[in-house]
């Protein structure tokens, strides 16, 4: 090996090996980064991939490992703080970033880090962090307290961050998981401009399509073992899904026509000040009309009004014929609508909270018996009714629902508003934080559930999604429904290109 | 391993685990003070533990209902005394120790309808402002407090008619009358908290409020509601404190305040909320009952059992905790 | 300036109140806007503004503490036995004795919290109850009066006698106040330990990852608070002159209730000094002012609480939000 040839690399990992407990979390797993590239670590949950992270950051020691090379310096066993002194640094997912700093004290706080006492200097701070975010071209309130700021500009400064630490090497898991597509483009902008700066950066997404888009080269990893690196160039999404998951997953246009179904739902004029206007929506019984746009297009609030947790200033709604003016969140449900928050964790469940109260919360009224008090019987019933419904993997119906997978905590979800017995189900980004596998079990009962006659809105900003699922798709932009378009007569790429135009 | 987990869940909820643990604790207390003290097992003491218990034991459960909503209510003792003290004053007005049952029963109307007022305001404020429950309950605590002592001037309203000796001093086949308010109360606390939906509102609105809302239950009215029933449980409180001190002085049962909270944790109740059960928190205010009793009995004074329950706090929650890193440490160690 | 306005709401919106209130009571109260109340408004504050400067520090660090009243109680009674054994002492053994008593007692609430994984609220009442049994049962609950000379006795920082012979005097414990006041806020505003304070209270797993010892942070947030507790008991003896066992016993909570008012943060990553002495000012400038104006005694918790009450539900209450209040949630 030549020094020359290793300096290109900013990571190089042969045959790296780590077991937790009997579990084989990595198998001989090679992984190598050349510097300055946009890579991408892809893998269903518990692949191995957060694993592989925490050994290049020195979180895990692996079992055995033929060689660990950082910035063509072989090291032996990486420590957090050499992994950090080198220039390795992860953006975990949830940022790890505090909300009442400014955003200079944020972006410059690892300097703080230590037990030697240091005085503060805020002005030399604030030059600092700006200097860097003007390295990343992007324009910022410094002295604005970080909760001010919404979600896409915290990753900004969470990058930001890492470049003040003089980061070569970064990782960023699931960056782009609560962005909007326009906030993911300006992202993976920012990730480009990094790249050619000469910083490599490993992307750890499950979203394929920005996979596909901003990687040179993709390693797919599946239940510890490394399954191959591939160029991005050529790869399809549908090719990328297999990979992971090991199976061939149908990803058909699965457009019907329901020409004498009842109308089951009608908007018109819909409007809401600055969120949305003038929209017309008819949804039918047993069909699935998708929604999509960027984010910011007035999605999510549209479903509020509709669930009535807002009201609209103007338009008025039909459900299954009756007007429909739903005062409350309770009183939607009580007419027949269901709605899955597009945020799972913090409003679609109660983590704390066991999968049996999960499933229930929403039919309460359905377990009282006469003495008004609820029956735990008929509560059990109800659960296992709901669990072997929808195929839930789970261990008993007291386990909290946090010990569930993403995709086993969304058929929760499912199961919650399928108890209501919706006349219509809206989906909101069902499948943010899904693995691709899980995701298409999702959609098989969504597709089941149309068939029985569930009117069912799918919003979504990834196409394919909203593509491969829906009857119908809305393309809706600047608070408008723009346009209507029959998957069976567009394909992918020219409605993206729509949407992104 | 999915069986340790299982058994880790089930001892974080607190369910089967916290029961024993308790009441093994309370075996072995009772076995220790009865070898200590031949009086300890006699009629006479568990007759006057029966009478003393009640107090706290209504307190604590007008403390508990908030925790589990995921806040706390630092204004029961006081409301409790505003309560007695509207009870004491409507007595006055027919007579003093002459007045009817129908004054008590009057006053024991507007006593309620005084603490669920003021439950009902704490609620409001928590619920639709969003205020943190400590501070809006401890301003509500200076309040009353200030309130109770402009009223009476610090001083305190006694003699009360006879018949409400019965309700503070009474026995009904052998059993204190205050200890039967108190199992039926306790007994309908725990119906209202594990088996109403609006018992199952409190626990989803004390685990995560917003996803509360977002699945069709009316959190904020759940809040008001549950702070409301908080303030009448504290007046029937001051109601039978009245009775057992058969006078009423703003101030009472101040020293109770962070006992009940003492008693809700050692109960198991969850700090954040969501999570707690109304049996293990009887059984532990039986345990703290027995602590102090039995003290008492070898000779001991009450602020030495103030001591003692603080230092049984502490190493219940120590014990706690080490039972669950063992177990955690146990299946992780390898994962280092 | 609209900065300013932005980061320190709470701050700016009691500053102003608080203005009013004294320019109301200029008007009103003749005495109020004196020289002799306002240094009598500073004595009599110094003990509880000790306090609240080390609670605000353990309120950043996201924990609560309820012992540091009779913890100081503790100190008191400790100290005072302590140092008529060693023959009295003098000022540096006293500072020396309380300050690491108080330490000593913090670090306990701090290793309960952070060996144990126990929450702070749950430590801290029980090692109230721990704490204040113990002192009454050995105390037997009776007053210390056979304290050093140096201890009681009256020295002032500041002394003015305007032309109707009044005196207006600072005491000591004033300066210490202020020396505590200050050097709280170089710790948590001008050290890099404050900013990892604020830090592991405004985001623990956060701060975990960044390398923040938490360990420690716990041990220098309650550590401190220790601290303040020991001087400020050692202040409080030197004000009245004895030392009573049960005297601060329900302190905690009205300390507790200006801090937060002063726009500390329950759950911890935010509040500031100013915000803190402006809390416990609030309240005390409001009960000097009922004072003055002849409004009995009785009364001044129940317009001091029914003031708070007020504040906080107005202070949450953003004007924005109650025009769109036509919104249903729910």
């Amino acid at each position: 090996m030549t020094t020359a040839s290793a300096e290109r690399f900013a990571l190089r990992l042969h045959k790296v090996s780590k077991a937790f407990g009997g579990v084989q979390a990595l198998n001989k797993v090679d992984f190598e980064v050349r510097a300055g590239e946009v890579h991408c670590l892809a893998g269903e949950n518990g692949c191995g991939k957060s694993t592989l992270i925490k050994v290049v950051t020195g979180v895990h020691r692996p079992e055995s490992a033929d060689l660990i090379e950082l910035f063509g310096q072989r090291i032996d066993r990486i420590t957090p703080v050499q992994a950090r002194e080198l220039g390795v640094s992860v953006i975990w997912q949830d940022l790890a970033l505090f909300p009442h700093m400014s955003v200079a004290e944020n972006i410059a706080f690892d300097d703080l880090v230590g037990l030697r006492p240091k005085s503060v200097r805020y002005g030399e701070m604030t030059t600092r962090a700006g200097k860097v975010l003007e390295r990343l071209g992007v324009r910022m309130e410094l002295g604005a307290p970080l909760h001010s700021l919404p979600i896409a500009q915290r990753q900004v400064v969470a990058i930001a961050r890492a470049l003040m630490n003089d980061a070569k090497l970064i990782f960023m898991d699931e960056p782009t998981a609560s962005l909007t597509q326009s906030e993911t483009d300006r992202l993976l902008d920012i990730v480009r401009k990094l790249s050619a700066q000469g910083v490599a950066i490993v992307f750890v997404s499950h979203r394929l399509a920005e996979v596909l888009e901003i990687a040179e080269r993709v390693t797919v990893v599946r239940d510890g073992n490394l399954v191959g690196v591939y160029p991005t160039e050529g790869m399809t999404q549908a090719r990328l899904g297999e990979l992971m998951t090991g199976h061939h997953i149908e990803n058909d246009v699965s457009a019907r026509d329901l020409p004498d179904a009842p109308v089951a739902f009608q908007a018109r004029g819909l409007s809401r000040h600055g969120e949305f206007h003038d929209v017309d929506l008819t949804i039918k019984a047993g069909e699935v009309v998708g929604l999509t746009g960027l984010i910011g297009a007035g999605r999510t609030e549209l479903a509020h009004v509709m669930m009535g947790m807002r009201r609209a200033d103007s338009g008025d709604m039909q459900l299954n014929g009756a007007p429909y003016r739903p005062k409350s969140v309770r009183a939607a449900i009580e007419q027949g609508m269901a709605y899955v928050s597009e945020d799972r964790l913090s409003l679609g469940l109660l983590q704390k909270q066991s999968i049996a109260d999960n499933t229930v919360i929403s039919v309460l009224r359905k377990l009282t018996s006469v003495t008004g008090l609820i029956s735990e019987s008929r509560k059990a019933d109800l659960v296992r009714h709901w669990i072997k419904e929808l195929g839930v993997k789970i261990g008993a119906p007291e386990d909290p629902i946090s010990t569930l997978s993403g995709g086993n905590q969304q058929k929760v979800v499912l199961a919650k508003w399928l108890a209501t017995d919706p006349k219509l189900l809206i989906l909101d980004s069902p499948t943010v934080g899904v693995d691709v596998g899980a995701r298409a079990g999702i959609f098989r009962i969504v597709r089941q559930l149309a068939d029985e006659g569930l009117a069912i809105l799918l919003i979504s900003d990834e196409v394919t999604e909203v593509m491969h699922n829906s009857d119908r798709i809305l393309h809706m932009a600047d608070g408008r429904i723009q346009q209507e378009y029959d998957p069976r007569t567009i394909s992918v790429p020219q409605l993206e290109e729509r949407i992104y135009a | 391993m999915t069986a340790l987990t299982k058994r880790l869940s089930q001892l974080k909820s607190g369910a089967g685990g916290e029961n024993a643990g308790l009441l093994v604790m309370l075996a072995v207390l009772v076995l220790v003070f009865s070898i200590a003290s031949p009086r300890f097992l006699t009629g006479a003491n568990l007759g006057s533990m029966g009478f003393q218990m009640p107090l706290l034991g209504l307190l604590t459960l007008a403390m508990l209902a908030p925790i589990l909503s995921g806040g706390l209510n630092l204004a029961i003792v006081y409301t409790a005394n505003i309560c007695g003290l509207t009870l004491a004053w409507t007595i006055m007005q027919f007579g003093g120790a002459e007045a009817g049952i129908g004054a008590f029963i009057l006053g024991g109307v507007l006593a309620m309808i005084v603490g669920a007022i003021a439950g009902a305001v704490m609620g409001a404020v928590v619920a639709y402002v969003g205020a943190h429950p400590i501070l809006v309950s401890l301003a509500m605590m200076i309040f009353l407090r200030g309130l109770g002592e402009f009223l009476t001037r610090g001083g305190d309203i006694s003699g009360f008619p006879d018949y409400m000796r019965v309700l503070g001093h009474g026995e009904l086949a052998g059993i204190p009358v205050p200890l039967i308010l108190f199992g039926l109360i306790a007994f309908g606390w725990h119906v209202l908290l594990r088996r109403t939906p609006h018992g199952f509102s409190v626990y989803m609105t004390g685990s995560n409020m917003k996803a509360t809302e977002y699945a069709g239950l009316n959190a904020k009215r759940t809040l008001v509601l549950i702070y409301t029933l908080s303030g009448l449980l504290c007046a029937i409180a001051g109601i039978l404190m009245a009775a057992r001190f058969n006078s009423v002085r703003v101030g009472h049962g101040e020293a109770m305040l962070l006992i009940t909270v003492l008693a809700c944790f050692l109960g198991g109740i969850d700090p954040f909320g969501g999570h707690g059960r109304v049996a293990p928190v009887i059984l532990a205010l039986i345990i703290l009952q027995v602590l102090s009793s039995g003290l008492n009995l070898i000779g001991a004074n009450q602020h030495l059992a103030t001591a003692v329950w603080g230092l049984f706090l502490i190493a219940v929650m120590v014990l706690r905790s080490d039972q669950i890193r063992q177990m955690v440490n146990f299946f992780s160690r390898k994962d280092i | 300036m609209r900065d300013l306005m932005k980061s320190y709401t709470i701050e700016v919106r009691l500053a102003v109140v608080l203005a009013l209130i004294c320019v109301g009571l200029s008007i009103a109260a003749p005495q109020f806007a004196t020289l002799p109340n306002a240094t009598s408004l500073l004595n009599n504050s110094a003990v509880n503004l000790i306090w609240a400067v080390g609670l605000l520090v353990v309120l950043i660090a996201g924990g609560i503490d309820i012992s540091f009243a009779v913890a100081s109680s503790v100190v008191q009674y400790v100290a005072a036995k302590m140092l008529m054994a060693v023959g009295g002492g003098n000022w540096v053994l006293g500072f020396l004795f309380c300050g690491s008593l108080g330490i000593l007692l913090g670090l306990l609430n701090a290793w309960l919290i952070h060996g144990f994984r126990i929450i702070s609220i749950v430590v801290t009442i029980a090692t109230f109850n721990a704490f204040f049994g113990l002192l009454m049962f050995f105390s037997g609950g009776r007053n210390i009066y056979n304290l050093p000379d140096w201890w009681t006795a009256r020295i002032f920082i500041f002394e003015h006698e305007n032309a109707q012979g009044v005196w207006s005097e600072l005491t000591l414990s004033v300066a210490v106040m202020i020396g505590c006041v200050v050097a709280t806020w170089a710790l948590i505003r001008r050290t890099n330990i404050g900013r990892q304070l604020y830090a592991f209270g405004d985001n623990p797993e956060g701060a975990r990852r960044a390398g923040v010892n938490i360990a420690v942070m716990q041990g220098v947030a309650f550590g401190w608070m220790g601290l303040m507790a020991g001087i400020a008991g050692l202040c409080q003896v030197n004000i009245v002159k004895e030392v009573v066992p049960n005297a601060l016993y329900g302190r905690e909570l009205d300390v507790l209730a200006a801090v937060v008012l002063g726009g500390a943060r329950l759950g911890g990553g935010k509040g500031t000094i100013l915000g803190c002495v402006l809390g416990v000012m609030f309240v005390a400038i409001t009960q000097n002012g009922l004072n003055l104006l002849g409004v009995s005694p009785f009364a001044f918790q129940m317009i001091i609480g029914a003031a708070i009450l007020i504040a906080i539900s107005t202070s949450n209450i953003d004007l924005s939000q109650v025009l769109r209040k036509k919104e249903v949630r729910s």
